[in-house]
């Protein structure tokens, strides 16, 4: 019971970042109907936001201190973050280990920025051309993209630590009367949860109760008679693009103490996201965020050691497995509208 | 000729003549000059074009001709390869049973995936190749090791059986050979400044590459070939007047599997390894990088992207700063380096930079891949105006089908 209980939260930190990106690039396909292979590359931007941030914060002065000497015997080299210099050293410390969540003031309007030229410079001239001219321009738009964070910030992963009040466990084993220590579970994996239930119910609540959002439903659900009615549709597709861009950023934010950031991150989480998708039913944003969950708690379900004994390797292929499954019994995914993407 | 027409003919005879020649034509510049690094006449690299030129002409036929989009076909290289070897391990170390494994292996594989996967079409079809393709390369590293020997590899052994041929040779695993002729042998030829090297390997890679491209050009033009383009311009009409398109995709698919098996098959009669790496998804979309740029939906497209991204792999990624500074040396010092600076991200490991962006021109504004572009600048000569010609990605095929 507590090992079921331990595979269902483990379960929830994946699930959170495809459901997350998986409502990106729904949104984007319910608006604009295009194929966006780049989506996971938007989600590694939003975790070099982090990055930076902590690398801009960590920025430093070196003064020499005579009283103090070092193993060789010369002066010792104090590096002094500016931060910690302005601001006193307390709060500067504070500001430089709480830089991951700052980074979330610091990655929305870079995300902004980068949807809204995406949209406009490329993605805008391919409204018309076949779903396969799509993919393919964003296809290589995600390997720019990637060689770029390359250049600036090598191949190697980059440790980006959480902030110290979230570092360590929550026992839940105590919590829920099994024995302690039988289901320990990081904090900040809790707070991504959190972070992630936040982010969707944001999105949907934007979408159902606000103006913007009732039109930009209507656009998807009939974008011609919309445009009939002289409401700028495309604009508002736009600002959509830029929200997906942005839940897709902060996914990334949230997630580099996790995992530290490393130039592929993107295409390993989209290739996922993707079938995610697929499963949850192309266009439909419930399907998207509850496939990602589902998927993300199977997956982890699968990786438990007895049911590798029972099936070697299952850990590995039980995502696809099951989209194989869904696609040829429920062509439409778990939600999927009727009529979307049936050419 | 070979009942082709005489467009078709041209063709062939071009390829022929580019494929036998290649150890001329890619080694222009003398071995002393500057410019020899430019060479990519060495059969390392020449080996690699022509079996590339075989995955793509493969993908082709499926892309270009029925316009589905497969992720997921380095998995049929993949599963040729590993064939190939086995066939090495067990039987002999002549290629012939190697290859015709690969091709039999991924035509058994590509039969498997084909079937579920073209129950679903445009996009869907590209994920269930992905998951595919992605699910093999995960089993490959994990539970099937005793078959793929996971991250390894999977190499020869010196005690492998090879019941028709012998084991070892002076304590040494015998070299990949057709009938005694080994793989790896060359043949030098010095002319003045120039070296040209004429490897055994790379003539069997481009003998095989010409009877693959024969083929592609008889499927193109056979009745089988205007189905499958009758598919990729309008499957639904296609259905509604009665005929049953599934055999035809499914079968075109299982041919572009067969290509990628012999493309796995080559790749270890040339050097007998194959990992998991070559299943995963990044190398499909290599192929569909090539296939794109060079022009999807032509017949010689396909070759000459592999040949276009396969040079720029090796050769680009080679320039280096101080290649670069050689270069520019003749200008002033600050116009050096900043030319320098400018160009650095674009070179050596950045190469793959200059890849995506290069790529995405071509998506953007040349669909038709290289190959549209070289027919504008003809078109640009016989001052016709281009709009005449340009109706599709297939149109020099579909006016030579007529």
């Amino acid at each position: 019971m507590d090992a079921i209980f331990l595979q269902i939260l483990n379960g929830l930190d994946k699930g959170s970042a495809y459901a997350l990106i998986a409502l990106g690039l729904t949104l984007i396909f319910g608006t604009l109907g295009v194929v966006n292979f780049a989506h996971g590359a938007l989600f590694m931007l939003g975790a070099f936001c982090a990055v930076t941030l902590n690398g801009i914060l960590s920025l430093s002065f070196t003064t020499i201190d005579d009283s103090r000497t070092d193993f060789l015997g010369n002066p010792l080299r104090v590096e002094t973050p500016y931060v910690e210099s302005w601001f006193g050293p307390e709060i500067g410390a504070a500001i430089i280990q709480w830089s991951v969540p700052l980074s979330i003031l610091f990655a929305i309007p870079v995300m902004v920025l980068v949807g809204l030229i995406m949209e406009r410079g490329l993605i805008k001239h391919f409204y018309r051309r076949p779903h396969a001219d799509q993919i393919l321009v964003t296809f290589g738009l995600a390997i720019v993209l990637q060689e770029i964070i390359k250049y600036f910030f090598g191949a190697n992963p980059i440790p980006t630590p959480a902030p110290p009040s979230f570092a360590g466990s929550f026992d839940f084993g105590v919590w829920l009367g099994f024995s302690p220590g039988s289901i320990i579970y990081p904090y900040w994996r809790m707070v991504y949860f959190a972070f992630a239930i936040g982010i969707i119910g944001a999105v949907f609540a934007f979408l159902r109760y606000t103006t913007f959002g009732m039109v930009v439903r209507a656009g998807m659900a009939d974008r011609e008679t919309v445009g009939f009615l002289g409401i700028n549709i495309d604009r508002r597709f736009t600002i959509m693009f830029a929200i997906a861009a942005v839940v897709a950023g902060l996914a990334g934010v949230m997630y580099a103490p996790i995992n530290s950031p490393n130039y592929h991150m993107g295409m390993d989480f989209l290739v996922l996201s993707f079938v995610v998708v697929v499963v949850g039913g192309m266009g439909s944003l419930a399907g998207a965020v509850l496939a990602g969950f589902l998927l993300g708690i199977l997956e982890s379900f699968a990786s438990m050691a007895q049911v590798v004994a029972l099936f070697p390797g299952i850990n590995q292929i039980v995502i696809y497995l099951v989209a194989i499954i869904v696609l040829l019994t429920r062509p439409r995914g778990l939600m999927g509208r009727k009529g979307v993407m049936e050419d | 000729m070979l009942g082709l027409n005489k467009k078709d003919t041209t063709l062939l005879i071009i390829v022929v003549i580019m494929t036998m020649f290649a150890p001329f034509i890619l080694n222009p510049f003398p071995e002393t000059s500057q410019l020899a690094q430019f060479n990519a006449g060495y059969p390392d690299l020449m080996q690699r074009f022509v079996i590339f030129g075989i995955f793509a002409i493969g993908f082709n036929i499926l892309f270009g001709l029925t316009g589905y989009l497969s992720f997921g076909h380095a998995a049929f290289l993949g599963v040729g390869s590993y064939a190939g070897v086995w066939m090495m391990k067990l039987l002999t170390m002549n290629v012939i049973p190697a290859i015709l494994m690969s091709m039999i292996v991924a035509g058994l594989f590509s039969i498997l995936v084909g079937y579920i996967s073209l129950r679903r079409s445009g996009i869907y079809f590209s994920i269930l190749t992905l998951a595919f393709a992605q699910m093999s390369f995960s089993l490959a590293y994990s539970v099937l090791t005793p078959i793929t020997n996971g991250e390894t590899g999977l190499q020869l052994a010196l005690d492998d059986p090879r019941i028709l041929g012998v084991s070892q040779v002076a304590g040494s695993i015998p070299p990949a050979s057709l009938f005694g002729l080994a793989m790896r042998d060359s043949y030098e030829m010095t002319l003045g400044g120039w070296a040209f090297t004429f490897n055994v390997g790379y003539y069997l890679c481009a003998v095989v590459m010409i009877v693959a491209f024969y083929i592609a050009i008889r499927i193109f033009r056979s009745p089988f070939g205007l189905m499958l383009k009758a598919v990729k311009s309008n499957q639904q009409r296609l259905n509604y007047t009665g005929v049953n398109s599934k055999p035809y995709t499914f079968a075109a698919f299982v041919i572009s599997g067969m290509y990628a098996g012999l493309a796995g098959g080559l790749m270890v009669a040339m050097d007998p390894l194959a990992g998991a790496e070559r299943m995963q998804w990044t190398a499909s979309g290599e192929v569909v990088l090539m296939t794109i740029l060079g022009g999807a939906g032509t017949l010689f497209g396909p070759v000459l992207g592999a040949g276009f991204i396969k040079y720029f792999e090796n050769i680009f990624s080679k320039i280096n700063d101080t290649i670069l500074h050689q270069w520019f040396a003749a200008l002033p010092d600050g116009i050096e380096d900043t030319l320098v600076f400018l160009i650095h991200p674009f070179i050596g490991k950045g190469w793959h930079l200059t890849l995506g962006i290069v790529f995405m021109l071509v998506v953007i504004f040349l669909p038709g891949g290289i190959m549209e572009g070289i027919r504008r600048i003809v078109d640009l000569f016989k001052r016709r105006s281009p709009k005449d010609e340009v109706s599709g990605g297939a149109v020099p095929s579909a006016k030579a089908a007529e």
